[in-house]
């Protein structure tokens, strides 16, 4: 952790006020993390991404509790205009689309946080393993890497929903699968340099383990990239998820998600426009939302990168 | 650079075998074709053991991969076992299927690849005015935007202007349910629009899709460029600017645009699977839909095993394309 607090030091702004002037003598010392956190509240686009991304997962996690109509309620009443009792109307066999919404963003999201949280663990591992180990097992992880890539991702998920199991914790298991190969690459990359500095030498030359050295010296060094990766492999995930379901191939009732409601009700696009437009929305905002979120991240983490954005 | 091909191409058949083999054992595992037939009346065991016989689902997996694997080098890609279906041949049904998917992607990346080249140039050259702001936000919505909701969109919209053609008294122009087999027949004026009112909306709905990553990594890599200290020479030595942009800038600034052409094959490749679903084109999506719906592991494993190798071969390609276009990477 040493190595964090040299970081700091480096980064620590105003050291060194103009002699004379009182005011500013008592210049605060911030560490790394305050100043990133600070850099990240200051990002105006960012902060609003995350009201709205915490507007969601109220929306999907609370909104059920506080809303009349559950998604299972079965109205005799089918395709309802937009109206008071039914903000977005109903469905076909008479279910309240708000209730419903809420429940599919919810899925939605649980798969999609599953994905990246795994993807990113299993990613960093087998990233930092290879950079760090080099060798042999470098070799056997990134040809793995390589073999995984050339298999296209939607193919084997829909064949393992197929033969398995169409619940939700399946798709994301499946979606995991093949989402941590280029966090792994990005990984391997920085390991493979910061293994070289002076630092992790002194490491290993007190003694500190191969699990040690990765996750208590280089993980920390890495943590800005990782967290921005691990926020765009969440966005990715709502897009994947979504695409997958709207096959048929993916989630599969009684579980559902937002790809779901869509394929369900696309077909009334042009009758009953509301049925398209509810979960459309829901979805671009929040993939929009966590990838301006995860832009906000990169530049609170390196403010060399804020005038060219990609 | 020949050299570096060959070996290149040896490294990757390993790799090809290996995939081949684990996704023969995911689709073995993956479910059994035959399950549906014991739900069907006046099937017997019997009946069920003789077509596993007949299948070759009786004897161990290693053996049946080895078995696929020899009869799919030589040629003999077999056939569909669908219960209920015609029994298809799975080469031609593959290659077909590719066929019909070519021809709708080449010509919307190329469209994605001119229009986002030109959008992310000029937005790195006039840097923060109205249009870059109008061309950055709208790549980034339309990175963010699911594609078969932009494929739903397109799709509805073409129907909606068909009916306002058709109310004016015309012909209905776009085709919404995929190409008419058999071609396009009558005179040369008639060819040119069925084909356009075909190909137009999924065009339309790909290109949109990949326009967003090309404009965006254009205007990065552009920007990068126009900032470097040989173009500050250039401009320094009174080069006028439309020759430091498109002489000096550009050229540098295609190289990592075109390997995210070739890279992007996975990701344009499972937008073309929605698409087609939504237009209902008969091409690689469609089949991929079907064969795991009826379940059919024949048919999956040709359309793995020509996907994983177009996707192996298009690296390949980015990989020679960036070795020629910057003379400074060396392949060995």
């Amino acid at each position: 952790m040493a190595n964090i607090n040299l970081a700091s030091e480096g980064g620590v702004v105003n050291s060194a006020p103009e002699s004379g002037s009182h005011e500013f003598d008592a210049t605060k010392t911030r560490t790394q993390g305050q100043l990133v956190l600070r850099r990240f509240l200051r990002h105006r686009l960012a902060m609003v991404s995350l009201g709205v991304f915490v507007f969601l997962v109220l929306f999907a996690f609370v909104g059920p509790f506080v809303w009349t109509y559950d998604y299972e309620d079965v109205t005799s009443k089918s395709y309802q205009p937009m109206s008071g009792t039914h903000p977005l109307g109903t469905t076909q066999v008479g279910k309240d689309m708000l209730a419903l919404l809420m429940r599919g963003t919810a899925y939605s999201l649980q798969i999609a946080l599953i994905v990246a949280a795994l993807a990113t663990a299993i990613g960093v591992t087998f990233g930092a393993l290879a950079g760090y180990l080099r060798g042999f097992i470098d070799t056997v992880l990134m040809r793995l890497v390589d073999l995984l890539l050339i298999i296209p991702q939607i193919a084997v998920a829909a064949i393992v929903v197929k033969g398995f199991s169409g619940s939700w914790y399946v798709v994301a298991l499946v979606l995991a699968a093949f989402a941590w190969m280029s966090i792994a690459r990005i990984t391997r990359g920085e390991t493979l340099s910061l293994a070289q500095r002076e630092f992790i030498e002194a490491a290993r030359a007190c003694g500190a383990s191969t699990p040690r050295i990765i996750f208590k010296h280089l993980v920390p060094n890495m943590i800005g990239s990782i967290t921005v990766n691990a926020t765009l492999a969440i966005a990715a995930a709502v897009l994947t998820e979504a695409a997958l379901s709207f096959l048929g191939l993916g989630v599969q009732p009684p579980d559902t998600s937002l790809g779901v409601i869509v394929l369900e009700n696309y077909g009334q696009f042009m009758n009953r426009p509301w049925l398209f437009w509810g979960p459309f929305i829901v979805l671009v905002s929040l993939s929009l939302a966590v990838n301006f979120i995860g832009d906000g991240l990169r530049d609170a983490f390196d403010p060399r990168q804020t005038k060219v954005r990609a | 650079m020949i050299r570096y091909i060959i070996r290149r191409l040896l490294i990757s058949i390993p790799i090809l075998l290996i995939g081949s083999f684990a996704c023969y054992v995911l689709v073995a595992t993956a479910g059994n074709p035959l399950a549906e037939m014991r739900f069907r009346p006046g099937v017997t065991e019997a009946d069920i053991k003789a077509a596993e016989v007949a299948l070759g689902l009786d004897k161990p997996v290693f053996i049946r991969y080895w078995n696929w694997l020899t009869d799919f080098l030589s040629g003999d890609w077999g056939q569909s076992i669908a219960l209920g279906q015609a029994k298809t041949a799975v080469f031609p049904a593959v290659t077909d299927a590719l066929w019909t998917t070519g021809r709708l992607v080449i010509g919307a990346e190329l469209l994605a690849l001119t229009l986002g080249v030109s959008v992310g140039v000029l937005a790195a050259v006039r840097q923060y005015s109205i249009f870059d702001y109008l061309a950055t936000s709208t790549a980034f919505l339309m990175f963010s935007m699911p594609i078969f909701c932009v494929a739903v969109i397109v799709k509805n919209y073409g129907i909606q202007f068909n009916n306002v053609l058709e109310s004016m008294g015309l012909d209905r122009w776009l085709t919404t349910a995929g190409p008419r087999p058999g071609g396009f027949t009558g005179s040369f004026g008639e060819v040119i629009f069925k084909y356009t009112g075909t190909f137009l909306l999924p065009t339309v709905a790909l290109m949109l899709i990949s326009f967003a990553a090309y404009s965006r990594f254009e205007r990065a890599s552009m920007l990068e460029i126009l900032h470097s200290d040989f173009v500050r020479t250039a401009r320094a030595k009174g080069i006028s600017q439309g020759r430091v942009i498109f002489k000096h800038a550009f050229r540098n600034a295609l190289i990592p645009v075109s390997t995210l052409f070739s890279l992007n094959f996975g990701a344009v490749l499972s937008g073309a699977i929605i698409t087609e679903t939504v237009f209902g084109w008969a091409g690689m999506g469609t089949l991929l839909v079907n064969s795991v719906r009826q379940f059919d592991p024949p048919m999956l494993m040709g359309w793995l095993a020509v996907t994983a190798t177009l996707i192996v071969l298009f690296n390949l390609i980015a990989d020679v394309v960036y070795g020629i276009l910057d003379p400074r990477i060396r392949l060995g």
